[in-house]
C-alpha cells in the first residue's frame, strides 16, 4: 500500500474516533443534570410532554467502551494503513497455522497407513483406516459413485465385481490418480439405423436377452469388423482401454433395447476426473483401499 | 461546547455530522481498494472466459445459482480441505459483476471445475436427484431445451473490455459462431468447468 493511501485510512480512522468522541463528550448533559429530573424539553403535544434527561450512564458508558475497545483493537491488529498491528496477524498466516496444526495431528495417522498395502488395509485391525476412506469418499465420490459405492446411471457401481479398467488394488489406484476417458465412438454414421439396429440385436444375444436372431446374425458381421478391437471378438470388453464386457448383463447406459442402440449410434465418453491434483496420495491411497473393500470384504 | 439541542434544532448540521460519520468507514475501508495492485491487478496468468463460458455466466445469474452457491473459499483449513485454495481478489479482476455470493445453500463453485464430468453437471443440471438423491437442488431441464443465438454475446464482450478486461479482437469477432445454435447447458457446462481453471497459480491439493 502506498505511504498515500496508508496515511488516508490512518487518519480518516482516527478523525471518526475522535470526532465520535468529541460529539460523545460534547453532547452531554450530565454536567447539566447530575440526576433524573422532572425538567422537559418544552416541546409539547396533544398533552404530551419530552422529559429532558441525560443517556443513561450505562449507556453512555458503553459507547465509551467501544471507542476504547476500537483503539486496543487498532493497536493489536491490522487497521491503521501499513501498520502491521502487534499481534503480526493476517488472514494468510492463520490459515498456514491451522494447516501446519492439522498436519501434525494427521500425518502420523496417514503414516500409519502408508506403509500398508491396499489389500493389507483391507485385514482385519485397518478398520479405522477403510472408515477414514469411507469419509472421504463420501466427501470427494459419492456425488458421482452414490454414497454407498453403488453407482448411477452414467456413474459405475463400484460395489459388484464388474471393473471396466480393472479391479485391482494397483489399477484402482491408477483409475483415481489420473482419471479415466471412456472412448465409445458414435456409429451412427457409419452404420445407418438399420446398422444400428443389428448391431443392438447382436450385443442383446451375447447377454442373453431378449432379441431378433435374424437381426443378431446381420449384426455380427458389423460388430467383429467395428466392435471387436476393442471388445474382443468374444464380446468379453478390454480392461486396458476401458471396453466394458457386453456378455455378463451389466449395463453402466442401460440394458434396454433403445439405450444400447443410442450408446451405438451416439457413442459414449464418461469421464472419471483425476483426481491427483486434488487429493494427495495417501488420502487417494485410503479410498482407493475402500473401493476396493466394497467388492472384495 | 455545542449543545444537542442546538444539533437536534438544526437539520442541515444534523445532516452534515450524519453524512461525515458514516462516510468515514466508506472512505477508509472502500475506496483504498480501488487503487491497490492486490485487488486491481490480475494473478499471474489469469485468462478471459470464452465466447460459451461467458453464456453460461450469464445463465447461472439468470437462474440465480449465486443465490445458493457462493464462488469464495475462505481462508480456513475447513474449507481449503474441501474446496481447494483460498479465494484472493486478484483472482477475481476480470468479475462483472463478481458472483461471490453470500449463502451457502449449496456447496462453494469457486473451485468446481474439473471436479466432476461434464455428464455429471449435465445430469445434475436436468435432475439433481438422478445422481444425488438427498440433493434439494432444482431442477432446470429448460436448458436442454433452449438455444442460444449469441446475437449480444459480442456486445457484452465489447462492454466488458470498456470495463478492464482484456478481451481479444479475434474473440469477440467469433463470438457469436462460437454460440449460436449451442444449448444453454452447454454454455453454462462450459461455465462450471472454468471455474478455478481461469489460471494455474494456486495448488489445490489438499
Amino acid at each position: 500500500m502506498s505511504a498515500f493511501w496508508s496515511a488516508w485510512i490512518t487518519v480518516i480512522t482516527l478523525a471518526v474516533i475522535i470526532g465520535c468522541t468529541w460529539l460523545l463528550l460534547a453532547t452531554r448533559k450530565s454536567e447539566k443534570y447530575k440526576e433524573t429530573t422532572e425538567a422537559t424539553t418544552g416541546h409539547e403535544f396533544d398533552g404530551i410532554e419530552e422529559l429532558d434527561n441525560p443517556l443513561p450512564r450505562w449507556w453512555f458508558q458503553l459507547f465509551i467502551g467501544t471507542v476504547i475497545f476500537s483503539l486496543g483493537y487498532l493497536a493489536l491488529y491490522p487497521g491503521l494503513g501499513n501498520f502491521k498491528g502487534l499481534l503480526g496477524w493476517t488472514s494468510a498466516n492463520q490459515w498456514e497455522e491451522e494447516v501446519a496444526h492439522a498436519e501434525e495431528v494427521y500425518k502420523p495417522v496417514f503414516a500409519k497407513y502408508a506403509s500398508l498395502s491396499i489389500e493389507e488395509l483391507n485385514q482385519p485391525g485397518n478398520e479405522a483406516g477403510l472408515k477414514m476412506g469411507q469419509r472421504m469418499f463420501a466427501n470427494n465420490c459419492s456425488v458421482c459413485h452414490g454414497t454407498g459405492g453403488q453407482g448411477a446411471y452414467g456413474f459405475p457401481n463400484l460395489t459388484d465385481k464388474d471393473w471396466l479398467y480393472g479391479g485391482d488394488p494397483q489399477t484402482i489406484m491408477t483409475t483415481l490418480i489420473n482419471g479415466r476417458r471412456g472412448a465409445m465412438p458414435a456409429w451412427g454414421a457409419v452404420l445407418g439405423e438399420d446398422g444400428v439396429r443389428d448391431v443392438t440385436n447382436y450385443v442383446l444375444s451375447i447377454s442373453g436377452n431378449e432379441h431378433d436372431a435374424a437381426a443378431a446374425e446381420r449384426g455380427q458381421t458389423q460388430y467383429n469388423t467395428l466392435c471387436a478391437a476393442c471388445h474382443m471378438p468374444t464380446g468379453k470388453g478390454m480392461a486396458a482401454l476401458g471396453a466394458p464386457n457386453l456378455t455378463d448383463d451389466v449395463w453402466l447406459y442401460g440394458g434396454k433395447f433403445e439405450q444400447i442402440a443410442h450408446t451405438i449410434r451416439a457413442g459414449r465418453a464418461g469421464v472419471m476426473p483425476a483426481q491427483k491434483d486434488l487429493l494427495s496420495e495417501d488420502k487417494i491411497k485410503l479410498i482407493a483401499a475402500y473401493v476396493y473393500s466394497l467388492s472384495n470384504n | 461546547m455545542i449543545k444537542h439541542d442546538t444539533i437536534e434544532k438544526n437539520v442541515g448540521l444534523l445532516a452534515l455530522l450524519i453524512i461525515i460519520v458514516i462516510s468515514g468507514g466508506g472512505l477508509a475501508e472502500i475506496v483504498p481498494l480501488f487503487f491497490q495492485s492486490s485487488t486491481t491487478k490480475p494473478i499471474e496468468g489469469l485468462r478471459t472466459y470464452s465466447a460459451l463460458e461467458l453464456e453460461g455466466r450469464d445463465i447461472y445469474i439468470r437462474e440465480g445459482c449465486h443465490v445458493c452457491h457462493t464462488q469464495m473459499i475462505r481462508p480456513f483449513r475447513a474449507e481449503t480441505e474441501r474446496y481447494g485454495h483460498f479465494s484472493t481478489a486478484n483472482e477475481h479482476v476480470y468479475e462483472h459483476p463478481f458472483l461471490w455470493g453470500s449463502k451457502r445453500t449449496g456447496p462453494d463453485l469457486a473451485r468446481v471445475g474439473g471436479r466432476y464430468s461434464d455428464d455429471w453437471q449435465r445430469a445434475h443440471l436436468y435432475n439433481p436427484r438422478d445422481v444425488v438423491p438427498e440433493s434439494k437442488m432444482p431442477s432446470y431441464p429448460w436448458l436442454f431445451e433452449q438455444k442460444l443465438t449469441g446475437k449480444d454475446t459480442a456486445a457484452k464482450m465489447e462492454a466488458l473490455r470498456k470495463l478492464g478486461v482484456p478481451f481479444d479482437d479475434a474473440t469477440i469477432a467469433t463470438a457469436r459462431e462460437n454460440v449460436e445454435g449451442k444449448y444453454e447447458i452447454d454454455a453454462l457446462v462450459a461455465y462450471l468447468q472454468a471455474l478455478g481453471k481461469m489460471h494455474t497459480v494456486y495448488n489445490n491439493k489438499r
